[in-house]
């Protein structure tokens, strides 16, 4: 039994992978354009609104009271989802939760299923586990379907295909879907997914979907989407497996209206998306008669224990921070080496982790705040980014340069003598790699810095024995 | 060895480490400053509502009580279809003559082989333009208005609320049985961004608005 998050454990360091990433002209482009979009369409949606503060203080509210009290009320969702016909299951880590979900399909004897978008199986590479027991999957959102045929990973929690622009996506389709013909226009693409997988959605009997909000009061299950794919898989097929991270349980129904509001907006930039689905357990003739919900901790208790990094789990999933974050906009998701890229994803896949991987992904930010002030549930990412960095050098997984940096700069600092010292030795030091004052080239580890932006020389003299200098000559 | 409930519920406990507030006290205490009572008149809300609608692309036919049928035909003409599958419960005086209904019952193959579906709705909400359907005998089971290109459905202006938290409070009240909010017809913005009308739901999502 194991945690992981997909396969970020063996994810090569994030600025080795952003930089083959930042030559890419062509995915560079489809980011930018796809995340500019989706900026214009939120700040407007987002302007009209005069309570948007009032409803992200909601928002984070709500969900920093649930994660006070979320022994409860993960225990009152148990109850009322049972109550109303459903299976509770809980899934300690992502190999438990595939092994539940495994067996559940086999129980079945079902060969297939669909799937409705969920990062989550994702996270806990449910695909890889269904495949391995000789379940084919299949992802019924256009973006993961993309994803999904074109042997690809997903770059972005909301839409996981916008690295593919229409001519790559024809491609695909041409090529796994067996047409001869199929026009590039996103309208034509988009009719090859529907005939493509509506067969399958009246056929498989089987679905698994994920979870926008588990209500702790009623038992109901929300999943919130556009296209119709969630619709068909959570009310055709006869037995229906929810995968939902503990952190996703709100108190009551009535939390819904905060929620409902502030998500759309943020995600798509809609004012709502075309469909919510809302039901409560089984319903007799209608729908799955069979419902299970999978309740996976997988490394979420862990972010819970520590109070400054805990807000982590406030996220809803919008994608808000990743399409304003500088950093995401120029290297894409995949740089990440997570389900979860961008700024999230660069405080949420390490902490899931127990902090032992990813510990390069806390530094893929500037720091400049944008990502905060977006975020519908008010998660001060660039503070926890800073507290994770911190845990970084504590468990001595900072780089040697920056190790040796510091230590110099300690001793430097910690007296005025220090820092003549210090400041005469850099003198001599600096003479090979000087040129007009300024240094362009610093050698071995040091080159992180001067490899993008040029040092100014240390000077001939210093303010301080300039002041010093002065009242000897005035005194 | 224990479960993983009482495993994970353990954690819970662990990580929060011990004294939490009384939850009660606690859920109250979440400020809620944001609007949740509507301000606008009846005749401000609907058109609110049909701006709104018209936004996503659904066409508005405006009717009378007592009229539905009519409007019913007029749809029905505009969008070129002859028959319609209908709910068990639906009105039997809004369903106009020269076309065909057929009552709910039928396979999805069957659904699915429809020209398109006539339904009602619980409520509607105008700030976002949202039909909210209680799947119940008169707005049918799930698959019914999922299933085929076109569906058409009826609102009654005293139905309609004007923000969202006043629509879930109605919500609320339901919530045993399952519930479909539609904002517009299917749609999707996957590739580059373009807003695609109809990928797995009804392309075309109509309205009668009675007053």
């Amino acid at each position: 039994m194991s945690t992981y998050v997909g396969d970020a454990a063996n994810a090569p360091k994030f600025q080795v992978a952003a930089k083959a990433l930042v030559r890419d002209t062509q995915v560079r482009h489809n980011v930018r354009h796809a995340t500019d979009v989706i900026r214009k369409k939120r700040a407007k949606v987002v302007g009209e609104m005069p309570d948007w503060e009032q409803l992200r203080e909601s928002g984070h509210e709500i969900k920093q009271h649930t994660l006070r009290h979320l022994d409860f009320y993960l225990e009152q969702f148990e109850r009322t989802c049972t109550a109303a016909g459903g299976m509770v299951h809980w899934a300690r880590d992502a190999d438990e939760a595939n092994s539940i979900v495994v067996g559940l399909v086999k129980a079945q004897q079902a060969k297939e299923v669909i799937k409705v978008k969920t990062m989550t199986s994702d996270e806990i590479r449910l695909n890889v586990a269904l495949e391995a027991n000789g379940i084919t999957p299949y992802e019924t959102d256009l973006a993961d379907l993309i994803v999904q045929l074109g042997e690809d990973k997903p770059s972005h929690i909301v839409v996981p295909a916008l690295h593919r622009n229409r001519m790559e996506i024809r491609r695909i389709f041409l090529d796994k879907m067996n047409l001869t013909e199929l026009g590039d226009k996103p309208e034509d693409l988009a009719a090859a997914a529907r005939a493509y997988l509506r067969e399958k959605f009246l056929r498989v009997p089987v679905a698994i979907s994920g979870a926008n909000f588990a209500i702790a009061d009623t038992g109901s299950v929300c999943v919130v989407e556009s296209e119709g794919n969630g619709r068909m898989c959570i009310s055709l097929p006869k037995v229906l497996i929810s995968l939902i991270g503990i952190e996703k349980v709100i108190p009551s129904f009535q939390d819904l209206e905060v929620y409902l509001q502030t998500l759309p907006r943020s995600a798509t930039g809609e004012r709502m998306n075309p469909y919510n689905s809302i039901w409560t357990g089984v319903t007799p003739e209608d729908g799955p008669q069979e419902f299970h919900v999978v309740l996976l901790d997988n490394g979420r208790t862990k972010v819970l224990g520590d109070r400054e990094a805990r807000e982590t789990l406030d996220c809803i999933r919008c994608g808000a921070c990743l399409n304003a974050c500088p950093v995401y906009r120029q290297t894409g998701g995949h740089a990440y080496g997570s389900v979860y890229g961008g700024p999230i994803g660069a405080i949420l896949t390490p902490q899931l982790q127990s902090m032992e991987h990813s510990q390069t992904l806390p530094y893929a930010s500037s720091l400049c705040g944008a990502c905060y002030e977006v975020c519908p549930v008010k998660i001060n990412i660039p503070e926890i980014l800073v507290h994770l960095r911190h845990k970084v050098v504590e468990r001595g997984d900072a780089p040697l340069e920056e190790r040796m940096a510091m230590k110099v700069a300690a001793y430097a600092l910690q007296s005025p003598e220090h820092l003549d010292r210090a400041r005469k030795l850099g003198r001599i030091g600096q003479v090979p790699f000087v040129s007009k004052g300024t240094i362009s080239h610093l050698p071995f580890g040091l080159d992180a810095w001067t490899g993008i932006r040029d040092l100014p020389a240390i000077p001939k003299e210093s303010f301080r024995e300039w002041w010093v200098k002065r009242e000897r000559e005035v005194g | 060895m224990s479960s993983a409930r009482d495993e994970i519920l353990e954690r819970i406990r662990d990580a929060m480490g011990g004294s939490t507030p009384a939850r009660e006290a606690d859920y109250d205490a979440i400020p809620r400053n944001y609007v949740r009572q509507g301000s606008l008149d009846v005749d401000a809300r609907l058109e609110l509502l049909v701006d709104r609608l018209h936004d996503y692309g659904a066409t508005v036919f405006h009717s009378q009580e007592g009229e539905v049928a009519t409007a019913v035909a007029a749809a029905l003409r505009a969008s070129g279809k002859m028959s319609l599958l209908i709910p068990r419960d639906l009105p039997r005086a809004w369903l106009p003559d020269g076309f065909h209904f057929f009552r709910e019952g039928a396979s999805y193959q069957e659904v699915d082989a429809s020209e398109g579906v006539l339904t009602d709705c619980a409520l509607a909400i105008a700030a976002t333009g949202s039909i909210v359907l209680r799947h119940s005998a008169g707005e049918a089971r799930r698959a019914l208005s999922l299933i085929p290109d076109y569906h058409l459905c009826v609102v009654f202006a005293g139905q309609v609320v004007e923000t969202v938290p006043e629509g879930i409070q109605q919500m609320k009240a339901f919530a045993n049985i399952p519930i479909t909010t539609i904002a517009g017809p299917s749609a999707t913005a996957d590739i580059e961004m373009i807003r695609v009308k109809g990928v797995h739901g009804p392309r075309t999502f109509d309205v009668i608005l009675v007053e």
